[in-house]
């Protein structure tokens, strides 16, 4: 692996500088890409037996007589596997099937015990469905899946701990995964990228999978040919496995792109082949060619009885749904009024949205929410790396802080300057109550701002002989005086009015 | 139908064994046994009759996700030839041709 990274070092350069080109529409070629996602699901236990999921145990600890692959022992499906199944299908837009058999795909490989996984075949769970994405400039597109269906992790191998052997740790084994195939129809390296994008999102939103990438929760192979463009068949299909990033799918996409586009313009054979793609180089490598290609000899596991996926089930799973990111973010944009991008930042994780639905429940100034999450409380948790979730200001809270700038009760910069900063900090009176306390209502009654407004003008008799002969600009003097002699809490609206009266009359 | 060599070889390496040349024509005797016998339940007719994967009618067998932790590491790897104190040791599995 270090003779590869070395050799094809000096050559980052031209490499990155081909990367570029691709970006500019190739008329001779296009490609056609299919994506593999392996979905980790957060349950508890594993998909067939009780040990636990839970990661980075000590090793072989999580481990049962099932996961082991002992002879003799008997399998039992996790229901939640199977309620995972049913949501992301649901939220896909995917048929669920009612009969689910299960299968055994047969392979020998140290880190799977039993020698087989259990998987699904024939039957898989979900069928048909799409995800919409949308690229940079709005526009949007479903990307078609295939199938979702239920399978089992395998454990993990260690190979750079000893030169001659490899370490096996079964935690994983048996870790219940959804997989989910899409239809061939990504066309580009940045749909791939918007596609797991919105993946990641759901799964997030649906409770099922962290998302994870780079600790492998959520993992991602991609299918990808060349063709000339328009030609109806398919070009030679290259696998791409191990990109622990959704931008380092991207890539991975985008350097295979290159390779295939400039093997076929130098007429070479692509192969049909599996790659690895390796972070630090940004290129891919050979895995395996089609000669030593598996053949899995899949048939029905008798040692699980067939799972029923009734019409009943599916309406209670569908009742209990949460709400989807692509839901909220129509509504916040055709209900609401909110811009693509506000609704877009807001529906990207699902504890802000969840924050911006309560706190729009509790006031009715949308807008004045909407700045509050996009300014103050996005900067606040970007600035502390801090999750929403660790946030201290409640909705409730918010909800009369914004009241109070709305009716005039206090400025917005006093909300946003004195007041915010200490509810971040825990504080457990209302806005009200720091407000009143601290002096910051805003002063509107017209007879004591006239007071600070005589006090002004007769500080600065010569600025008012200036403004009278023309400089009007000097407004902004007398302004800033007011504002000073009522401490902040002068609305500014009625001082400046004041002001400009008082000089008009004064002689 | 009858099994060839050929046959007999991608099996063996599916499975991860080696055989002699001997050892390989007593095995293409035996599965060849074996198909004979399968060939006599294809003189039945099985037109229309749904394929039985599974010989209960039982279904929705399935079990709350809770965690049992049932065995310990040590008894996890107590039975495997080869080990140490955390892990399963097997022979280095990764091969991988470098290319470019």
């Amino acid at each position: 692996m270090s003779a590869v990274a070395s050799s094809s070092a000096p050559r980052r350069h031209s490499s990155g500088a081909s990367a570029t080109n691709l970006r500019r529409p190739n008329d001779k070629y296009e490609a056609v890409i299919g994506l593999e996602v392996h979905i980790q699901l957060l349950t508890k236990s594993k998909a067939y037996s009780s040990d636990s999921t839970e990661y980075g145990a000590v090793p072989n600890t999580n481990v049962s007589v099932i996961s082991l692959g002992h002879p003799g022992v008997l399998p039992k499906i996790n229901t939640k596997m199977v309620e995972y199944g049913v949501r992301l299908g649901i939220a896909c837009n995917c048929v669920i099937r009612e009969e689910n058999e299960y299968a055994r795909k047969n392979y020998f490989y140290a880190d799977m015990p039993k020698g087989y996984q259990i998987s699904q075949h024939k039957t898989p769970i979900c069928e048909g469905g799409y995800i919409e994405i949308k690229d940079k400039a709005g526009n949007s597109k479903n990307i078609e899946l295939t199938r979702i269906h239920m399978e089992e992790d395998s454990g993990k191998s260690i190979h750079d701990q000893d030169p001659f052997n490899s370490l096996i740790d079964l935690n994983r084994a048996g870790v219940p995964l959804l997989e989910m195939v899409t239809e061939p129809i990504i066309e580009t390296s940045e749909e791939a990228y918007q596609f797991l994008t919105e993946v990641r999102k759901l799964v997030r939103y649906l409770e099922i999978c962290d998302g994870n990438m780079e600790e492998g929760s959520m993992r991602c192979d991609a299918n990808i040919s060349i063709r000339e463009k328009g030609a109806s068949e398919m070009g030679e299909k290259v696998e791409v496995k191990n990109m622990n990033s959704i931008r380092n799918v991207q890539r991975a996409l985008e350097y295979e792109i290159t390779r295939q586009i400039k093997a076929l313009d130098s007429n070479e054979k692509i192969d049909q082949e599996t790659r690895t793609f390796d972070a630090a180089t940004g290129k891919t490598i050979v895995m395996r060619t089609k000669e030593m290609a598996n053949d899995y000899r899949y048939f029905p596991e008798p040692d699980l009885p067939i799972v029923i996926v009734d019409e009943e089930y599916v309406k209670s799973i569908r009742e209990s749904m949460p709400a989807l990111p692509n839901e909220l973010y129509k509504k916040y944009t055709s209900e609401l009024g909110l811009s693509d991008y506000d609704a877009t930042v807001i529906t990207d994780s699902k504890a802000i949205a969840l924050y911006f639905e309560e706190l729009i429940g509790k006031t009715s100034k949308v807008k004045a929410a909407v700045n509050w999450i996009m300014g103050p409380v996005k900067s606040y948790l970007n600035e502390n790396a801090k999750e929403i979730s660790e946030f201290k200001v409640t909705t409730e809270v918010l909800a009369a802080l914004i009241e109070l700038i709305e009716n005039g009760t206090i400025s917005h910069s006093v909300a946003t300057q004195k007041i915010f900063p200490l509810l971040i900090e825990g504080s457990d009176k209302s806005p009200m109550e720091i407000a009143t306390e601290n002096n910051w209502i805003k002063e509107s009654d017209v007879g004591s701002i006239n007071e600070f407004v005589k006090q002004a003008i007769a500080k600065y008799p010569d600025k008012v002989a200036e403004y009278k002969g023309g400089k009007v600009g000097l407004i902004g003097l007398f302004m800033g005086e007011v504002m000073k002699l009522s401490k902040g809490k002068a609305d500014p609206k009625i001082a400046s009015e004041l002001v400009k009266k008082s000089l008009e009359e004064s002689k | 139908m009858s099994i060839d060599k050929a046959t007999v070889e991608h099996i063996a390496k599916l499975a991860k064994l080696e055989f002699d040349d001997q050892s390989k024509e007593e095995i293409m005797k035996d599965l060849d046994r074996m198909l004979e016998f399968v060939d006599k339940l294809n003189e039945l007719d099985t037109d229309n009759i749904e394929p039985l994967t599974h010989m209960t009618e039982e279904h929705n067998v399935l079990r709350a996700d809770e965690v049992k932790t049932e065995i310990s590491q040590a008894e996890a790897l107590k039975n495997a030839p080869q080990k140490d104190s955390d892990y399963f040791i097997v022979p280095k599995v990764l091969k991988r041709e470098d290319a470019d």
